[in-house]
């Protein structure tokens, strides 16, 4: 797209707002890009490789970056998470918020040949919540789902779920093939390796760990589209190897940071390739410091406080994101325009401030200068995440904290921050998605201090009054209204900063110039391709 | 009939110790922190405690050690795997279709080491103290000591990005329109030549090495003065009377390298998006999936065995000294 290629990325600082403000107006007017080419094949290179081709009984990253293309949702959401029609033309809910009617669109078939029926949207949604890692907490209120008729499906609630409207993306929730899953195990139905579905495209082969072959549905509900021929997607897992195939234009595109972050604006500047940072609001990623609320020294507020004052977040933004990222002060990211408070405490970078809190907290400097020691783990999730670990010590070296970095892998991580809980504070990831209720809630609800789950409240923060909040968001229909209470969430967090929230990740995806209306709705890559377009070579 | 019981003999060596591999491998990977359920509920983001005893359950990960590795064994007998937590899929077809790839990259790499490394070893020592000699080491040092995921990338840039002579990775041009079979074979060629190379070259400068010194060894030798007093010219002296004993060192030290390149294999594979054996091992131990593990590293030492008693039987064969020995 040739307009994201204009936005620089001080703009994008500048305001949330401006990520936001895109049209879907504005796929008329590309007249750059390639009109009535049609055909071609697109090579889409994901990392890391999916371990299913349908993300229904998984939510890995790249099973989410492929299972779209075939297997879709009953909703899209555009840049500002509003709902378009997919396999549901529309829905109402009672004022009540405890019965949503979803309308269903006519005449589409599965990829076998049999027609979708309601069926198959009550059979999956029954099915996420079952099998769905996530399922489970995001449809815990559906009692039933009814199907007065082949087109349309009601799901009945216990209470209400306001956020269920949501959570109904492609990526998320799949609506898959009834007749196909009802026999045997879902998780290891052999359609997970070779999908059936209504999208797009349609599966042809999986040759593990080297690609995977879609062509293109000539029977697709949406007339004239895809628009691709064929679509090969590559599993490609050295960061390198993926800079030199969009490089020599092996492939075509890659999302999620696909090359060292030092290596984007190189591959920026080449005539072939751009760079775009849209696509990262559906999924927003938070970049955390989390204390361990526990530990001696960071039980403390002020001490919380402290370090909050001592850490930059434009030097971590300029230099360990090397400007993709923004600032993201609230645990709603900024990227969530609808519920994102921008009033909340930031603590500004203040040193002084910071130790003459350290003073009132009883912990002055010893005679080699030092205040304390503590230990800094980090998720290795992401590679850039160790640099930020250098970044914190370096930081609070200066107001007298020392800090030790210790390295582990992801499994070792997990199950010392959530299940053995020895740490000190860590550095951690962690994804907004659908709605504050299911994304966010859950790192700082004190009845989700969960022994030995992962990404439960991790801090082991509890506050009656953000509990009281977060409950009553859970349940509460009107939108306003939430607003209000997620507000008022937003402002105790960031004050007591059980938890500093650093930044948002603004994901990058680098893309040959000769593709084309790739990143159309706020989950990016993981939509379903049916727009994108390629240029002859 | 000796002939008979020398290969038998070597091959019933390896019995006891695959047992003993297999209980160890198995006891060493408990030592890791967190399981697959671990890693499972930590990518997913939200899981719940009851969906993770329930997994837990589901794959025996909660019965006691000893319980799980008699499960173990006993399937190891039978030569059932089990099946992938992470794939959901049996451990056998996943390993299965990564061995041919991994054993074609290691097979050619170790062909061209041997035989590149071999060459160049006898071309040094025969003009040993001479410039070729001296420049040729050098190079050689440089590639003993440059990792090979780093001549990797730079052959990716140079050879793939800037002169756009070779693929940058992968194992064949995906939905390729071929002519034929030929075009077919040309184009995996193609994709197979930066990863033998990068794979090869280390080992290339390990066998040129070591030929080097075993054949000047042998050069210094009262049977080579023989020969050449008789008047034998240069190269036959070198190729029929001294090539055969100086191959000893490098046939038993590649016999030892198999297991290094299988190691060597995982970096490669993902520095060229190789779909191989190396990467589904790494993939398998960073998501804890321990039955995929197993099995490669079941199937790696087997391997690793079979090919040592196959160099035993080589040196049987090039040396007749060893022969009389036993």
């Amino acid at each position: 797209m040739t307009r994201s290629r204009g936005l620089h990325r001080r703009a994008l600082l500048a305001s949330a707002a401006s990520l936001v403000a895109l049209p879907f107006a504005g796929i008329e007017s590309l007249s750059a890009a390639p009109t009535g080419a049609g055909g071609g094949t697109l090579t889409y290179a994901v990392f890391p490789e999916p371990t299913s081709l349908v993300a229904i009984s998984t939510s890995g990253g790249g099973d989410r970056l492929v299972s779209a293309k075939v297997v879709e949702g009953l909703f899209t959401y555009d840049f500002e998470l509003k709902p378009k029609p997919q396999l549901a033309l529309s829905w109402s809910a009672t004022p009540d918020g405890l019965e949503y009617t979803f309308n269903l669109r006519p005449n589409v078939k599965w990829h076998d040949g049999k027609p979708f029926t309601s069926a198959d949207v009550a059979f999956s949604l029954l099915l996420v919540k079952e099998i769905h890692p996530r399922g489970r907490a995001t449809f815990a209120n559906v009692r039933a789902v009814r199907t007065p008729d082949p087109l349309t499906a009601v799901v009945v609630l216990s209470a209400p779920a306001p956020y269920l409207v949501y959570a109904l993306a492609a990526g998320e929730t799949p609506i898959v093939p009834k007749h196909v899953y009802e026999t045997g195990d879902p998780r290891t139905n052999p359609a997970n390796q070779a999908p059936i579905g209504t999208g797009p495209f349609v599966f042809k082969s999986w040759a593990k760990g080297s690609h995977a072959v879609y062509e293109r549905n000539r029977d697709y509900w949406d007339a004239g589209k895809p628009h691709l021929d064929r679509l090969v997607v590559r599993f490609i897992p050295d960061a390198g190897a993926r800079a030199a195939a969009l490089e020599s234009g092996e492939v075509d595109i890659s999302g999620g940071n696909p090359v060292a972050l030092s290596d984007l604006d190189r591959l920026k500047a080449l005539p072939n390739l751009a760079i775009t940072t849209e696509g990262n609001n559906y999924q927003p990623q938070q970049v955390q410091l989390e204390f361990n609320v526990a530990n001696r020294y960071f039980k403390d507020q002020r001490v919380r406080q402290a370090v909050a004052h001592a850490l930059d977040r434009k030097v971590i933004v300029d230099t360990i994101y090397f400007g993709y990222a923004i600032p993201a002060p609230s645990p709603i990211s900024p990227l969530d325009a609808r519920f994102f408070d921008p009033t909340v405490e930031t603590y500004p970078l203040d040193p002084a401030n910071a130790e003459a809190l350290l003073d009132a907290a009883g912990l002055p400097r010893g005679a080699n200068g030092n205040r304390f020691a503590v230990t800094l783990d980090y998720n290795p999730f992401a590679p850039e995440r160790l640099q930020l670990a250098y970044y914190v010590k370096q930081a609070l070296a200066k107001i007298g904290i020392d800090v030790t970095i210790r390295t582990q892998d992801f499994p070792t991580f997990v199950k010392r921050v959530y299940t053995d809980r020895d740490f000190d504070f860590e550095i951690n990831g962690l994804s907004n998605i659908v709605d504050p209720t299911v994304g966010v809630q859950r790192a700082y609800w004190s009845k989700n201090i969960i022994k030995g789950v992962p990404f439960s409240n991790g801090s082991g923060y509890s506050n009656p009054e953000v509990d009281r909040l977060l409950e009553a968001a859970a349940i509460e229909p009107s939108h306003e209204k939430r607003v209000q209470l997620f507000n008022a969430f937003q402002q105790i967090v960031a004050r007591e900063v059980p938890l500093i929230n650093l930044v948002t990740k603004l994901a990058a995806t680098v893309y040959n110039q000769r593709v084309s209306d790739h990143t159309v709705t706020g989950d990016g890559l993981e939509g379903n391709f049916s727009d994108v377009r390629v240029a002859a070579k | 009939m000796r002939a008979i019981l020398a290969p038998l003999k070597v091959l019933a060596h390896t019995v006891p110790t695959s047992v003993g591999i297999a209980v160890v491998t198995f006891l060493l990977v408990q030592l890791a922190p967190g399981d697959a359920v671990d890693v499972f509920a930590g990518e997913s983001g939200a899981a719940t405690a009851e969906t993770m005893a329930g997994l837990r359950r589901a794959l025996g990960l909660d019965l006691p050690l000893l319980d799980r590795l008699l499960a173990h064994l006993s399937g190891l007998v039978r030569f059932d795997f089990g099946c992938s937590i992470r794939y959901n899929a049996p451990v056998a077809s996943l390993v299965a279709e990564r061995l041919p790839s991994t054993l074609a990259l290691m097979g050619c790499a170790l062909a061209l080491a041997l035989v590149v490394g071999i060459l160049l070893g006898t071309l040094m020592a025969c003009t040993a103290g001479s410039w070729l000699d001296r420049g040729l080491s050098a190079v050689i040092l440089f590639f003993y000591s440059v990792p090979g995921f780093w001549i990797g990338l730079m052959s990716i840039v140079f050879f793939a990005v800037r002169l756009g002579v070779l693929p940058t990775g992968g194992m064949e041009t995906i939905g390729g329109d071929f002519s034929g079979p030929g075009d077919a074979l040309l184009d995996r060629l193609r994709h197979m030549v930066l990863p033998t190379v990068s794979m090869a070259l280390f080992f290339i400068a390990i066998y040129a090495r070591l030929m080097r010194s075993s054949t000047l060894q042998v050069l210094g030798l009262d049977h080579v003065r023989v020969a050449a007093a008789k008047g034998l010219p240069r190269w036959v002296v070198v190729r029929r009377h001294v090539l055969r004993n100086a191959l000893l060192p490098v046939t038993t030290m590649a016999g030892v390298h198999i297991g290094a390149m299988l190691g060597g294999a995982i970096v490669i594979e993902t520095v060229f998006s190789w779909p191989g054996l190396g990467r589904l091992a790494y993939e398998a131990l960073m998501s804890r999936d321990f039955k995929i593990l197993l099995a490669i590293l079941f199937l790696s030492s087997i391997l690793v065995m079979f090919t040592n008693a196959l160099v035993d039987l080589l040196q049987l064969w090039l040396d007749p000294r060893i022969r009389r020995r036993r």
